[in-house]
């Protein structure tokens, strides 16, 4: 393969991540250290007091108060996340275990149904529970079926956030996870009750160091895209329990307030890049630590 | 032998679903012995040895382990441990780490298991790999470190399950007196499955040889390869002539059988009731021929003749029947017999054996 070949051919490919990819982040970058417009929109003029407005508010005597009120929902984003990565991976993992025990024919039925709600808009997927847990809903109803009291308000609660968030994202938790335990040797298994392991014993040093590649895999793609969401806590959260996705959201559009939208979406861009930095380096460490 | 035993299979059948695996067996293995189950592949062999690990559960009967019962027992409480065929090591923790595993398991302290480990790996070897991983090992290496692994706790019983099928022709051979020195040092009673006739009677104190879901012969590697009790056996274990024919005397333990080749034959007999028809069976290397024909001597034509180096394979036709025989090639420059000679074979009336339908 020619030099000119290789520099010519791998252009779409760059272009392709240039457009799509550094432009966009420049653009957001950019943005959020201009001036807010009177009227919405920007002026082109080099202004960090959107980064500062995360921090402090300024008050009456343009002195900088020291406000929580965003660093809360910066920490709620990351609790909520990693909530909903933690119940999706205890959740994933039984069930990956279990598909990769049954016969091939089953197994790809399985992991077939596994991403069929992939198949059907995720708004309509996340309306559905708003028909599950909302009032007079399907929960309340089974609820009161099986004796209980008249209650309602699942709805709204960051509960419901976190059931939309794990619903949502489930499946790529699976899959990974899936992909790797599948290929543990039964014999493993087995060897590891011959060694007088009981069941515990099997899971904690065979099945999951084993598994841990997925774990990860499944637990950053779920992670990830769970901290920039933004339907599960508008249509589940009721919008009471802001989250970076929807606080974004309604800075562009509502408040009017570009920079400042940018400047969290920027930040929202850091943490992500810090998860994946933080992972990489793990990886690294584990590949150092076999050789 | 009044030797108490390690292990009794008492009455055990297994079934999966309308297959048939293990049959009403029934047997014992003596402490400190070498025990092989021995049998082609479905014979029950590995289902009967999963079962003594605790990976199977018998359909009925029961199994004991020095004296207790043990056939409801979880895999994890038996004092047995087990080589796996591909050695199951664990492929994310180092070798130190996999000898040790069963020990901290049976909540050993630390400094007894450091000192087991590396008493272990001294046994087998492999102290300068304590470290590695077991994908940098060689096959040989592996199936050290799975010895070792299985032996740590000092088991009651050593299952191994066709161990050596994975080795080269070479490695076999020297990991077959290895392991044998290993059951006579330790005193452990091994059962080694395998479908191997030459690595059973090779090493085994005793074999069990199995086929169709039954134990089919219990003995030492002799008695299996010179008194078959059955025609099953007599195939099974190394080659053997088989001829057709008529028993027309029994009394008592012989038998006198008339056959394709003329002449009548007076013979051990192994599970005759009475007159009928039976098979004699005769072993090629035990059929002389030219001036070594002694015995039952009869005269036949060579009809093949397949050279093997310490060893020359020839199949003789006599009337209707033929009969292969080997011939040991004791000399450099021996006169090997011409296809379509007319030669003399014989044997001794004491190597033959008359076997029940």
């Amino acid at each position: 393969m020619s030099k000119a070949f290789r520099f010519w051919g791998l252009v779409p490919a760059w272009a392709l991540m240039i457009l799509t990819l550094i432009v966009p982040i420049l653009i957001v970058a950019g943005v959020s250290v201009a001036e807010r417009g009177a009227y919405g929109g920007f002026n082109w003029a080099f202004d960090l007091s959107s980064y500062r407005q995360i921090l402090y508010t300024v008050g009456w005597t343009d002195e900088l108060e020291f406000d929580p009120k965003y660093v809360l929902i910066i920490g709620r984003t990351l609790l909520f996340a990693g909530g909903a990565t933690l119940i999706s991976l205890l959740l994933a993992l039984p069930v990956a275990y279990y598909i990769s025990q049954q016969s091939s024919r089953l197994k790809t039925i399985l992991l077939y149904l596994v991403t069929l709600p992939f198949w059907v808009s995720m708004i309509v997927r996340v309306y559905a529970w708003l028909i599950i847990l909302g009032n007079d809903g399907l929960l309340e109803r089974i609820y009161r079926i099986f004796g209980g009291a008249d209650i309602s308000g699942f709805l709204f609660t960051p509960g419901a956030m976190i059931t939309g968030m794990v619903y949502s994202y489930i499946p790529l938790m699976i899959l990974p996870v899936y992909a790797s335990v599948e290929k543990i040797d039964p014999a493993l298994i087995e060897a590891s009750h011959d060694l007088y392991g009981g069941r515990w014993t099997a899971l904690k040093r065979v099945i999951l160091p084993l598994a841990a590649p997925g774990l990860t895999a499944g637990s950053i793609l779920v992670f990830v895209p769970c901290l920039g969401t933004v339907l599960e806590p508008m249509l589940l959260g009721g919008g009471k329990q802001l989250m970076m996705g929807t606080l974004i959201q309604t800075q562009f559009g509502g408040a009017r307030n570009w920079p400042f939208g940018a400047a969290i979406a920027m930040v929202l861009l850091i943490l992500v890049v810090l998860t994946l930095l933080l992972n990489a380096r793990r990886a690294g460490r584990q590949m150092e630590a076999t050789l | 032998m009044s030797r108490s035993s390690a292990i009794e299979v008492v009455n055990v059948s297994k079934n999966f679903g309308d297959y048939t695996a293990l049959d009403h067996v029934d047997f014992k293995i003596f402490q400190n012995e070498f025990f092989t189950l021995l049998g082609p592949s479905g014979c029950g062999k590995t289902t009967l040895l999963r079962m003594i690990a605790g990976f199977e559960t018998p359909s009925s009967g029961t199994l004991l382990l020095n004296g207790q019962e043990i056939a409801q027992m979880p895999a994890h409480k038996r004092r047995v441990n087990t080589v796996f065929q591909n050695y199951a090591l664990f492929p994310h923790m180092t070798l130190s780490q996999n000898i040790a595993f069963g020990l901290k398991n049976l909540g050993w302290d630390k400094a007894r298991i450091t000192a087991r480990v590396g008493q272990m790996l001294e046994m087998v070897h492999m102290e300068q790999f304590a470290q590695r991983k077991p994908d940098q090992l060689s096959g040989g290496q592996r199936q050290r470190i799975a010895l070792a692994r299985a032996l740590a706790a000092e088991p009651e019983v050593l299952l191994l399950d066709e161990p050596l099928s994975a080795l080269d022709l070479k490695l076999r051979q020297a990991m077959r007196d290895e392991l044998r020195a290993l059951q006579r040092d330790t005193g452990i009673t091994f059962v080694f499955v395998t479908h191997d006739q030459e690595e059973a009677l090779d090493m085994s104190d005793r074999i069990a040889v199995m086929g169709k879901g039954r134990v089919q012969q219990i003995g030492s590697p002799k008695e299996i390869y010179e008194d078959p009790t059955n025609r099953f056996v007599a195939d099974f274990i190394g080659d053997t002539n088989f001829l057709e024919g008529e028993v027309i005397l029994l009394d008592g333990a012989k038998a006198t059988i008339r056959t394709a080749l003329g002449a009548e034959i007076t013979t051990t007999h192994q599970g005759l009731t009475g007159p009928g028809p039976a098979t004699m069976s005769i072993r090629p290397e035990k059929i002389g021929v030219g001036d070594q024909a002694e015995g039952v001597v009869l005269t036949g034509t060579v009809r093949a003749r397949n050279y093997m180096g310490g060893f020359t394979h020839y199949t003789v036709q006599i009337g209707e029947q033929t009969l292969r025989l080997s011939r040991r090639n004791a000399h450099s420059h021996q006169d090997s017999l011409e296809i379509g000679a007319a030669v003399q074979v014989g044997f001794r009336e004491s190597d033959a054996r008359v076997l029940g339908q």
